[in-house]
């Protein structure tokens, strides 16, 4: 699978300060039924957006005016945490979002994100807080770059962050890169293990 | 040489290759592919794109669990979305040579029941599926960790998972457990401890004279929901209990190799003195029956505990969870979890829908009825437990106790298929996760152990199933 490199990225902004996050809230199970990796945009966060009358639910921060259209997500806590569901990453991105900013993830997810190109980006637990009122007092115009070659997160309002994030996952997403074949370039690498072994 | 932690052996027995110098991710040889319908059909379709192959089918063992129908399974399936998902599995296994133990397999269960059931799972391994819970196979003394359906397309490609090298911490749990205190009240316990996201980026390892004294199925209870921790995997180093359990199984080492297995398998245990980057104490005797009350494992307490007030919580953030939490759980702060009244009960999962948490559950069950206005399933958490179950009489005492008796799957833990809780339902359940709507929209989940769901069922609402007689 190829996918779309992520260097820089400038977007809109939309929060979702709750800690803990589940990849059950993000793709609900009904959902998962699907033999594709597409489709899943409709089911993002579907019991948030949705009331149980099927109309829409108001008061969820990613139904209001304000967030239509981000392509930044600025999360709580451990988000995606839970299930392994790659559907979560999924959605996300049929969503619209490249890039989600949180003060930490749980680790499949992250690694979830990396796969599908979208970024990861963890910043400190003040810095996140200080986006979240930014994004808020911005009303749906709070714009964001995340400069994953830089490993800089800025806005044209002073505020800059430094994040960092592994070389190998950083590079596979700056170039796009196919996991599975940077791998094979090992074959004979695996093909001696496995002669050691048996 | 420097003394090394059980996980820093199995990993440097796998490693096929570093990427970079210094920190960079690993390139690790996996022994076991467990793969299921809901992850799989993405990853398998990658494949037949690039024309690739599943580079050691052998290795690669497949099931049927998340979305089956538990119920009567002569009839075909009422969802066309499932069978669908069953068919593309099938077509999969098939085309790609993989083994497929499916519905109508006397071998079919949860993916996580049946490795360890057939002795695929053995010490020392590292073994991936395309499910959190595949901590589970930890029990055994192997790295077993989730991973994602690209990851999953990477290790059938490749027989390899790159990975960068979790830090381990010591879960290290002090003393003995009382009477009526489960496998599944200490794991809830730690994580009450440390929280959902406590061991994130670790490896857990379990140790402690409560852990060594654990059987295999209740190691397994314990490795399972480290992922409810937050861990990358959760591991028990490999003795006696483990071996003794492995022998004879159909795909463990057979006769004539068991005794080299054995031996090799001795050695993985954590040298004396070697150290692990964080470590946590557990007083066990100190753990009663646990009780979540919130909406994720981390929120537990005692069942003689109260539902907590979200003022008495230091942080805003977490004040402003546990208000979300009790709106969610319709609970007020102050309310003794003993008495709460339950609608429903849920006895399986791949943290407790083993022969032994079945027979916690029949003991209670058993000349007892089922309070009316409850509706309590058994679902075993595969076909050999079922047929295990039927063999030891559990499934009439269930029966007559008013409970259904299920085939085998996942079920109501994740509520993909018909079985789940209907909007204000509230349900202990034996299962591992209490997330908003994770056994059906707007259901409210309590987890627990089998014998206290078991009395709730009978109870109609949370008790203390240390104040009952069970013999």
């Amino acid at each position: 699978m190829t996918l779309t490199p992520f260097v820089r990225h400038f977007g809109k902004c939309a929060a979702l300060p709750r800690a803990n996050v589940d990849t059950d809230q993000i793709v609900p199970k009904q959902f998962l039924k699907r033999v594709e990796r597409t489709g899943f945009g409709s089911a993002l966060f579907r019991d948030w957006r949705f009331r149980p009358d099927g109309t829409q639910n108001t008061d969820f921060e990613l139904n209001q005016p304000a967030a239509v259209a981000a392509t930044i997500l600025i999360a709580g806590a451990n988000f995606g945490c839970g299930s392994s569901r790659e559907h979560a990453v999924w959605a996300l991105a049929e969503y619209g979002f490249r890039a989600i900013v949180a003060p930490s993830f749980a680790d499949i997810f992250y690694a979830n994100c990396c796969q599908n190109g979208v970024a990861p980006v963890r910043l400190s637990g003040d810095e996140i807080e200080e986006l979240v009122r930014r994004c808020r007092a911005g009303h749906g115009g709070y714009r964001l770059t995340i400069d994953l070659e830089a490993q800089r997160v800025t806005d044209d309002a002073g505020f800059t962050a430094a994040f960092t994030m592994e070389p190998y996952r950083r590079e596979m997403l700056l170039r796009g890169l196919d996991e599975i074949g940077r791998t094979l370039l090992e074959e004979t690498r695996i093909t001696t293990f496995e002669r050691t072994r048996t | 040489m420097t003394p090394r932690t059980l996980f820093a052996k199995v990993w440097d027995a796998h490693v096929v290759h570093r990427f970079a110098e210094g920190g960079g991710p690993a390139l690790l040889y996996v022994d076991l592919h467990l793969v299921h319908e809901v992850t799989s059909p993405q990853a398998f379709e990658g494949l037949r794109q690039a024309g690739r192959r599943v580079r050691r089918p052998e290795r690669t063992v497949a099931t049927v669990d998340h979305n089956v129908p538990t119920g009567d399974r002569s009839l075909p399936l009422d969802d066309p979305i499932a069978a669908t998902q069953l068919d593309t599995l099938a077509q999969n296994a098939r085309a790609f040579g993989v083994e497929l133990f499916d519905l109508t397999s006397p071998q079919q269960g949860i993916v996580h029941v049946i490795g360890p059931e057939l002795g695929l799972t053995q010490p020392g391994m590292i073994v991936v599926c395309g499910d959190s819970h595949t901590s589970t196979h930890g029990a055994f003394g192997a790295f077993a960790l989730g991973i994602g359906t690209s990851e999953v397309e990477h290790v059938l490609a490749t027989q390899c998972l790159v990975l960068a090298k979790p830090r381990t911490m010591e879960a290290h749990f002090i003393g003995r457990r009382s009477a009526g205190v489960t496998a599944k009240d200490l794991i809830l316990a730690m994580i009450g401890r440390i929280g959902t996201a406590g061991a994130t980026g670790h490896v857990l390892e379990y140790t402690g004279e409560a852990i060594r004294s654990l059987s295999m199925e209740e190691r397994m209870t314990v490795c399972n929901m480290s992922i409810e921790a937050g861990a990358r995997a959760g591991m028990i180093a490999p003795d006696e209990t483990t071996f003794a359990y492995l022998e004879g199984r159909s795909r463990a080492p057979g006769h004539r190799d068991w005794g080299r297995a054995v031996e090799a398998w001795r050695h993985l245990a954590s040298d004396p003195g070697a150290e692990y980057d964080r470590r946590v104490d557990i007083d066990a005797a100190a753990v009663g029956p646990q009780v979540t009350w919130g909406t994720n494992p981390g929120m537990v307490t005692d069942i003689t505990g109260y539902v907590p007030n979200p003022a008495d919580f230091p942080t805003a953030d977490e004040r402003q969870a546990v208000e979300r939490a009790l709106a969610y759980m319709a609970l007020t702060p102050g309310t003794p979890l003993e008495g709460l009244p339950i609608e429903r009960v849920f006895v399986g999962s791949c943290t407790n829908g083993r022969i032994e948490d079945l027979r916690a559950a029949a003991k209670v069950a058993m000349g007892r009825k089922v309070a009316s206005g409850v509706r309590a399933m058994v679902v075993p958490g595969s076909q050999q437990v079922k047929a295990q179950g039927e063999r030891e009489g559990l499934d009439r005492i269930f029966r007559e106790a008013g409970f259904e008796w299920r085939n085998a799957g996942c079920s109501l833990c994740l509520g993909m298929n018909a079985d789940v809780l209907r909007r204000g339902e509230r349900c202990a359940s034996t299962s591992n996760r209490n997330f908003e709507g994770r056994q059906g929209a707007g259901g409210r989940t309590h987890l627990m152990s089998p014998a206290m769901a078991a009395a709730a069922a009978v109870a109609g609402r949370l008790v203390d199933v240390r104040e009952w007689a069970v013999a």
